[in-house]
This record gives C-alpha cells, sequence and structure tokens, in this order.
C-alpha cells in the first residue's frame, strides 16, 4: 500500500480523534465548599470533614518534609482524616506556587504557604477563609477577610559547625582567616526571601536599619574580598560534606543539620533579629476544596500549631496557646534563644531592600 | 505500475485522479511538521509573544528592558561559555569517539562506553554539581589531597564556582553527548580511503587534512552547534554551583520567573527567552554557511 | 596497516580511555563516598543511605511510569523523525534547514521557560484527553528531538541514501519497506545512539516532570533525597547505575537480532584486526 496514503489516513484518524475528545469535555461540579468563608457557614467541622473525605485528595506544593517539621504535618493528616495527600514540587518558592495555582488548572495546588511579598501582591488568586481559631491570630498577621494569614515564622540566625570552624560570638568573627571559604548563603539573594532577609539581618548588624540593607551588602562585599566567601548556596549535602560549614538560614531550617552534624551550633547576633512570618492561602480554583479548607482548620488547631513547634519554628497562635496552656512545654523550651526585638520588614522595606539588591548585589559579591 | 506520458523526471511518482500531479511530497513531511507546531512551535509561540505583552497589553518595554548591564554581562558570559565548553567539548569527544570507533564494533567496550555516554550526556544539575563540589571543591577531597602535597588550586580564587568552573563542569556532559552523535559519522569512514591515500603516497596527516577530515566535517560542524545549544540553555547545573547574581542568561531567566521577593518579571523572561532563540539563529546561519561552504565539493 | 601506526593506534587508545575513564569515574566515586560517610567526624563508613532507598514502595511506581515514558518516547520519535528525515533528503531537501532549525529550538529555549509555554497546552489535555502521567511523552519526543536529529543525521550522511532508496523502489518496494527494511539496518549503530538518548533523556529529565506536577523517576527521587544528604546522593547514583544498566541491555537487544545472521570474518585494513563483518 502507499505509505502517503497510510500516513494521510493516520493524519485524519487522529484529527478526528482529538475533534472528538475537544467537543466531550466534563465540566466539573462546584461545591458548596468552593465559596465558604468558615467552617460554621456551611454545617460546621464534621459537615467540612465529611465533605474533604468524600473528595479524598488534597494538593500541596513546595512543602519538603524537613521544613518547620512538615513531613510530621503531612503524615498526621493524611492518617487522621484519611486523605491522601500530594505533595508537588518540594523545593520550590513562593512565586513557584502561586505560578502553579495559575497555570495547572484543575491539577494545581488547593492551599499555598507562602512569603508576606508574594502573598500581598496575589491576593487575586485567593480564596477568603477564616479558620475557627481566627481570634487567635494577631490582626497584623493576617488580611482582614482571609485572603492570607500567617501560620509560623522564625528568625535569622547563622548557623555553623563547631568542628570544623571556632565559636562564633560576633559577626565579624566571619571576616576572620580561620573562614576562608566557609561562608555561604542558602539561597540566591535576588531569588529567595531567605537570602534577601540574611542579608538584612548582616546589616542590622552592622548598624544599618531596616530601610538600609547596603551595610549588609557592604560587609558580604568585604566578606568576598578577603576570601570567606562561597558563592554557591548551601544544602543538606553541602553542610554535610563540609563545603559550606557556615549557613545563613531561617533556625528552623537550621536545626535540620544537627541530624548530619551532631556538631552543628546556631546563633543569632544580638540586637540584629530579624524575623518573617509565611503565610497560608487557599486557591479560588482549589480542585478539592473542602479538603483544603479541612487543611487550614488543622494546621491552626493546636495540634498542627504544635507541630509547627516541634520543627523548631514558631506558631502564629503560640501566644494565645501559651496563655491557654496547650503549647508543647518541650518544644517550646528547645527553641533557639535570641535576644533583642525582633524586627518584621513591612511591605514597602522589603520591596525596597529588594530592589537596592537588584541594583548593587552583583557588582559587590561579583 | 503505469507512468504517465510525461518526459523522464528525476521523481518518478505515481499519477493519481486520472494524472493530474498534485505536489504529494510535502504530505511527507506534514506528520512531523504538524507534530511540531503543536508541541514545539506553538509554546515556542505563546513565550515569543508573552515577551510582547505587558500588563496593559502589547509592549515593547520588555524588549527595551533588555538593555542593561548585567543582562548585557550575562549574555557575555553565557557566549564565552558556551562556545568554549561546545569547541572543547567537541575536540575532545571527538579523540573519544575515534578511540571508541577503532575498537571492535559489537565488543563490550563499544557497548559500555556508548551506554556510559548516554547516561552521562544526561546527567546534570544539582547531582553533578555535587559531585565536583565533593571532588575539588572548597573541602573536595581532591583539593584537600593536593593541599597536602603543597598545590593550593584555589590560591588566589575560588575559580570552580565561578564561569571557568563552569566550563569544566560543562564538559563532563558535552563530551559523552559529542560522542554519541559523532560515532556513527565516524563508523562511515571506509577503510578504502586510507588504502587510496596511501597508494598515492600521502601520510597519516594528508589522510586527516585532505581526505577523512573535510568528509567528516559536516558531522562535526553539526555536532559543534548542538553542544553549544546544549551549554548555552542548561540551567540546574549552574544555579547549583553558582547561584549568586545573574552570570549567564537561564539564571536570569528563572530569577525574573520564579523571584520570591515580589520581583518577578515574566514579560523580560521571555524577553530574554525570545534573544537566546534570535542568538540561536544568528548562530545557526553562520553554522549553515560554513556547511555550505565547506561540503559544496560533496554530493 | 604498518606495525607501526597499530602500535600508536593501541597507545593512543589506552591513553584515551585512561584519561577519559579516570575523568567520569572520579565525581562518581566521590558522590558514592559521600554517600557511605556516617554521620559526625570520624564515624565509621555505612551503607545505610543506600539499604534505605529499598525502603521506598512508591519509587516502583515511579520507575515504572518512566520506563513506559520512555518506551513511548523513542518509539514515537523514530517513528515520527527517521521516515522524515529520509523523505527530506529525498524529495524535500529545501526542506532540511528548517527541519534542522525545529530540530534545534527545543535546546534554544531553557526548560523552565518553555515549560510556560505547554502550561496552556497541558491544561486543555489535562480537561480533554487525560491527565495521565503518559502524556508527558509528548512533550518529552520534542525535548530529545535535538539529539536524536543529530545522530540520525550522522548515521543518514554516512550511508547512501538516494542509490539505496532507489534501487528497492525499483525492485518493487513500497517507502514502509524501504525505510524500515533497507535504510534502517544500514544505519544501527545511529539508530541504537539516537534511542540510547531519548531513553537516558527521559529517565533524567525532572523540570517538566516537577512543573508540571507529575511524579516521574527523577521527582520521586528528588523527593526521597529530602529525607537526608547521604539518601539523596545514594538515590542519584543509583539512578545513574539503573540507567546504565537499562542502556546496555538496550544495546544487546538491538544486536541479538543482528547476530541471528551469519557473518564472514573480515581483517579490519584500519586496525588490522579480525571482525564479524559490519552489518
Amino acid at each position: 500500500m502507499n505509505w502517503r496514503y497510510q500516513i494521510r489516513g493516520l493524519g485524519v484518524a487522529v484529527a478526528a480523534l482529538l475533534m472528538v475528545a475537544a467537543c466531550g469535555g466534563s465540566g466539573t461540579t462546584a461545591s458548596i465548599w468552593t465559596t465558604a468563608t468558615s467552617a460554621a457557614s456551611d454545617g460546621g467541622m464534621d459537615a467540612l470533614v465529611k465533605a474533604a473525605q468524600a473528595e479524598g485528595t488534597l494538593n500541596v506544593i513546595a512543602l519538603p518534609p524537613d521544613w518547620a517539621n512538615y513531613g510530621a504535618i503531612i503524615s498526621a493528616f493524611s492518617a487522621k482524616y484519611n486523605i491522601a495527600v500530594n505533595s508537588a514540587n518540594p523545593n520550590g518558592g513562593s512565586q513557584d506556587e502561586v505560578n502553579a495555582i495559575k497555570t495547572l488548572g484543575s491539577r494545581g495546588p488547593d492551599v499555598v504557604d507562602v512569603g508576606m511579598a508574594v502573598a500581598r501582591k496575589n491576593t487575586n488568586l485567593f480564596a477568603p477563609y477564616q479558620v475557627s481559631t481566627w481570634k487567635d491570630i494577631a490582626d497584623s498577621q493576617k488580611e482582614p477577610t482571609g485572603l492570607w494569614f500567617q501560620d509560623y515564622g522564625g528568625y535569622m540566625s547563622i548557623g555553623y559547625d563547631s568542628a570544623k570552624v571556632p565559636a562564633v560570638s560576633s559577626i565579624q568573627d566571619l571576616l576572620g582567616p580561620k573562614f576562608k571559604g566557609k561562608v555561604a548563603l542558602a539561597g540566591d539573594a535576588l531569588l529567595s526571601n531567605q537570602a534577601m532577609q540574611s542579608i538584612m539581618m548582616v546589616s542590622l548588624a552592622n548598624g544599618g536599619s531596616a530601610d538600609d540593607i547596603s551595610k549588609g551588602v557592604e560587609w558580604f562585599h568585604n566578606l568576598k574580598a578577603v576570601g570567606n566567601w562561597v558563592a554557591h548556596k548551601g544544602t543538606d549535602s553541602t553542610v554535610k560534606e563540609g563545603d559550606t560549614p557556615v549557613l545563613f538560614e531561617w533556625d528552623y531550617l537550621s536545626g535540620n543539620h544537627k541530624k548530619d552534624v551532631p556538631t552543628w551550633k546556631i546563633w543569632t547576633p544580638d540586637g540584629a533579629v530579624v524575623g518573617s512570618y509565611y503565610a497560608q492561602a487557599i486557591s479560588k480554583t482549589a480542585p478539592h476544596p473542602a479538603a483544603a479548607r479541612l487543611w487550614e482548620e488543622y494546621l491552626y488547631s493546636d495540634e498542627g500549631q504544635n507541630y509547627y513547634l516541634k520543627g523548631l519554628a514558631r506558631p502564629v497562635r503560640m501566644t494565645a496557646m501559651t496563655t491557654a496552656a496547650t503549647v508543647d512545654k518541650a518544644a517550646a523550651a528547645a527553641l533557639p534563644v535570641v535576644g533583642g526585638t525582633p524586627v518584621f520588614l513591612t511591605d514597602a522595606q522589603a520591596t525596597a531592600a529588594t530592589a537596592y539588591l537588584t541594583a548593587n548585589w552583583a557588582a559587590a559579591i561579583g | 505500475m503505469t507512468v504517465t506520458g510525461s518526459p523522464v523526471s528525476r521523481t518518478a511518482r505515481r499519477p493519481l485522479l486520472g494524472g493530474r500531479r498534485l505536489p504529494l511530497h510535502w504530505i511527507g513531511a506534514l506528520p512531523f511538521l504538524a507534530y511540531a507546531t503543536l508541541f514545539l512551535l506553538l509554546p515556542t509561540g505563546i513565550v515569543v509573544v508573552g515577551a510582547f505583552l505587558g500588563d496593559n497589553g502589547v509592549t515593547l518595554s520588555n524588549v527595551t528592558g533588555l538593555n542593561q548591564q548585567n543582562i548585557g554581562n550575562s549574555f557575555i558570559s553565557s557566549l564565552a561559555l558556551s562556545a568554549v565548553s561546545a569547541v572543547v567539548g567537541a575536540a575532545l569527544g571527538a579523540l573519544f569517539a575515534y578511540a571508541v570507533a577503532t575498537g571492535n564494533p559489537r565488543g563490550l567496550l563499544r557497548r559500555i562506553v556508548s551506554s556510559a555516554c548516554g547516561v552521562l550526556a544526561q546527567f546534570g544539575g544539582v547531582t553533578l554539581a555535587f559531585a565536583f563540589i565533593a571532588t575539588i571543591g572548597g573541602a573536595g577531597f581532591l583539593t584537600l589531597w593536593l593541599q597536602a602535597h603543597g598545590i593550593d588550586i584555589y590560591a588566589k580564587r575560588v575559580w570552580l564556582y565561578e564561569i571557568p568552573g563552569l566550563v569544566l563542569v560543562y564538559t563532563y556532559f558535552q563530551i559523552p553527548l559529542m560522542v554519541l552523535v559523532f560515532l556513527p559519522a565516524l563508523d562511515g569512514i571506509r577503510p578504502q580511503w586510507r588504502e587510496a591515500t596511501e597508494s598515492l603516497g600521502g601520510s597519516t596527516w594528508h589522510y586527516w587534512r585532505y581526505v577523512a577530515g573535510p568528509l567528516l566535517l559536516p558531522a562535526f560542524l553539526g555536532a559543534t552547534l548542538l553542544l553549544f545549544a546544549n551549554a548555552l540553555s542548561a540551567y540546574a547545573t549552574a544555579a547549583a554551583l553558582i547561584s549568586q547574581g545573574n552570570p549567564i542568561v537561564p539564571i536570569a531567566i528563572a530569577n525574573l520567573l520564579t523571584s520570591e521577593t515580589g520581583f518577578a518579571q515574566p514579560g523580560l523572561a521571555k524577553a530574554l527567552a525570545l534573544s537566546m532563540i534570535v542568538i540561536v539563529s544568528v548562530v545557526m546561519f553562520l553554522y549553515a554557511l560554513l556547511q555550505q561552504r565547506t561540503a559544496r565539493w560533496l554530493r | 596497516m604498518t606495525r607501526s601506526r597499530r602500535l600508536k593506534l593501541r597507545v593512543f587508545r589506552a591513553v584515551v580511555f585512561l584519561v577519559m575513564g579516570a575523568f567520569f569515574l572520579v565525581p562518581i566515586g566521590a558522590m558514592f563516598e559521600f554517600s557511605t560517610r556516617g554521620v559526625g567526624e570520624g564515624a565509621p563508613r555505612t551503607l545505610e543511605s543506600w539499604t534505605t532507598i529499598a525502603t521506598y514502595p512508591t519509587l516502583v511506581a515511579a520507575i515504572v511510569a518512566s520506563l513506559e515514558l520512555a518506551a513511548i518516547t523513542s518509539v514515537t520519535m523514530l517513528v515520527l523523525l527517521l521516515p522524515t528525515m529520509i523523505w527530506v533528503r529525498l524529495r524535500l531537501p529545501q526542506l532540511s534547514r528548517v527541519i534542522e532549525f525545529i530540530c534545534l529550538l527545543p535546546l534554544t529555549i531553557p526548560a523552565i521557560v518553555l515549560v510556560v509555554g505547554l502550561f496552556p497546552v497541558y491544561r486543555w489535555m489535562a480537561t480533554n484527553v487525560s491527565d495521565s502521567i503518559l502524556t508527558l511523552s509528548f512533550a518529552y519526543v520534542v525535548l530529545v528531538l535535538p539529539y536524536t536529529y543529530r545522530a540520525l543525521d550522522a548515521g543518514l550522511s554516512a550511508i547512501d541514501v538516494k542509490t539505496l532508496s532507489e534501487a528497492a523502489r525499483s525492485l518493487g518496494a513500497g517507502w514502509s519497506t524501504v525505510i524500515w527494511r533497507v535504510i534502517a539496518p544500514n544505519m544501527t549503530g545511529a539508530l541504537l545512539n539516537a534511542c540510547l538518548l531519548s531513553v537516558a533523556l527521559v529517565l533524567g529529565e525532572f523540570t517538566f516532570a516537577n512543573l508540571l506536577s507529575y511524579v516521574n523517576l527523577q521527582v520521586e527521587i528528588n523527593q526521597l533525597g529530602l529525607a537526608n544528604a547521604g539518601v539523596s546522593i545514594a538515590v542519584s547514583v543509583a539512578s545513574l547505575l539503573f540507567a546504565f544498566v537499562l542502556l546496555m541491555v538496550l544495546s544487546f537487544v538491538g544486536a541479538a537480532r543482528r547476530s541471528l545472521r551469519s557473518r564472514p570474518r573480515v581483517r579490519d585494513p584500519r586496525t588490522d584486526v579480525l571482525w564479524g563483518q559490519k552489518a
């Protein structure tokens, strides 16, 4: 048979198949939970649990297992309610999470855990929801209608392997000769919120302020000049291998290195405490709206918040839980100690800091 | 079957529909073109169109935004890195391929090398970067061993985490890729060529310079072009080794697409991708010119 | 071939293999060494990271998915690309640069950007065709195009496609016979290399699957690797070994079918060694 005819026939068949498939697309039925703004409004927690179990799945994104104890939280949630949790793109950043909401449609995430800058910029993607423990969250830590609400936070710290470098008692120690080729950030300053806050902490320790990140940039420039700077980001592997024995990281993340390096210590400079909270949000186009809301209820319950605490992160309801004595005392005692009033960057300050970095960082450490 | 009464043509086509000649040759290429349109040209088009869209509709601000100092530097670094790693990878890979081609074509060594090259050509990203960090990084075992013998390779600066280091790491996957795409061409070397050269009194140098070299040149240039494009768009390995600043274009694109500090500029990222397409188009055009001139005497 | 030339060739080959072998194996050795480190200074070596890999049942499903993707991608690539390349060589030479450019395009755009263009296509497919992981093979065929085009092109330029096809046609062969039973057997090396490249690419592909939220082998390996540093490196080395073994098996499968025919033994003038005659 003529090969050309065969190919043409095949092409027509494929085209027909695609047309038929395109015509027959099934729409999803909307659930009442898609627009529910609280559990009480649609039948209470029991109705929510039933609806979530009927959905059977939850899509989360960018939740590494050892970030604020999310591994344990996901397992506990999944076991308690018999809902399968799909954890996608664990190394993704906040922007990846909102990009996924925008692009993946019915396969996208139901809930996101994002940095404040990304949360504030993308409220048009979120559905408002108020968890049952809403009033325990301070007003400054939530959006009034419930488009986003903070979940846990921590303070910027310097983690170091005490077996490889001497004890750190001041930030200027890191410029010394014993730290040659050993100091690293945990991300790219222009890409990662964590790296930007690290530089801000250094700026505060060098006489800068929340409005002025330039002292931090200068300090890193000096760090590179004396040869102590490692240009690539530190990870679990590079810490264990010994390539980045000094790492700027959130204190709750730094604690994870102890399982690879028993001599790991965490230190925060006195009077230069930079803190940051992350925020939860529910996607407006969540494929599993009831499961999404149940997840939020779980995270803000005492059980969920104590799990964060066990991961060395400071849960947003900590004050209320300490008063009500429902906080896990052992975990609270294990939190790294900080001296001084923590500084939380406002949106304007974060934007100004990033703008300064965009203009000057590459030249400073290039 | 029947042939029409028209004069002999080089391509004897069967007449359809009562003897009318329709340009049916193009149908042969249709399946591939249709597939490429749907899964390649369409997505590329979406990206290219996105480069001209801003918050308020069509705009040229993304393209003009490319005219910045640090982006210009990223381009220069990217092009230098890609060109050097392509040439080094092509040269070393061709030698390696020749060593493989002169062995038993069905032997175990050839199979092992081909399979290993297949795996290593796609080996990259964070793991490859870590492999090199563990070998010659600041605390790598080779670095420490050399230091114990008095040689400090990082005396002046830690070059592994800069462009020279990237060139070294890139050759790790460029060489295997070269071996795999160039080996079929080397398999086509006929022993008769060597015999003919020798019977005419030529030496090894004459053989390579005037006979085998020019015959292999088109395939060699094509493979080098592939290596160049491969290095140009490689992202994950460089991001794991140099994660500060915008040293090369793919990292700049990633920073613009996924920045968590609220500074994501997808339009500019797409404009950068568009410029990469333009650059490779220019390089392909030069390559086509070069092919034409060097392969003029080939059929 | 003169004795001195043979000797020089032997020395050249030995040197090249030694140097290349060292260059490629040393970093992998470093990774293996790291994955066997114990916790803390002076701790004894341990294979714990490696044994942990066996305790993850989800890995099996990911391996199966990736193998299926590799098979579908390779077959689709061969069926789509080889006939087109032969056809263009014979009948549409003016299209050859266009095809070459199309086949280089997937490599000019970094994957993180190309996937941005694919999102709408995949979103449409998820609701209207299927949201199975196997739909990734459509994108993977596009991703392997640059590499396989080069390998097939090198193979095609080493044989005389025009004469072979005209001879076959004049003997009454249809086009499918010409392509699959006349030309393809003459370029088995190129076909094998193209398949090796596409299988290796599919097994090693991470970005597309990750951003499109599918779980393939590398996504699952990444997930596993978050347990601790030793496991992440151990599982990466394991995936390299797995891919290597798979490709070796693939190269033997191709050969087994060829060696069913008997061959005269011929002395190779390049190296003066007795080989079986090449197909």
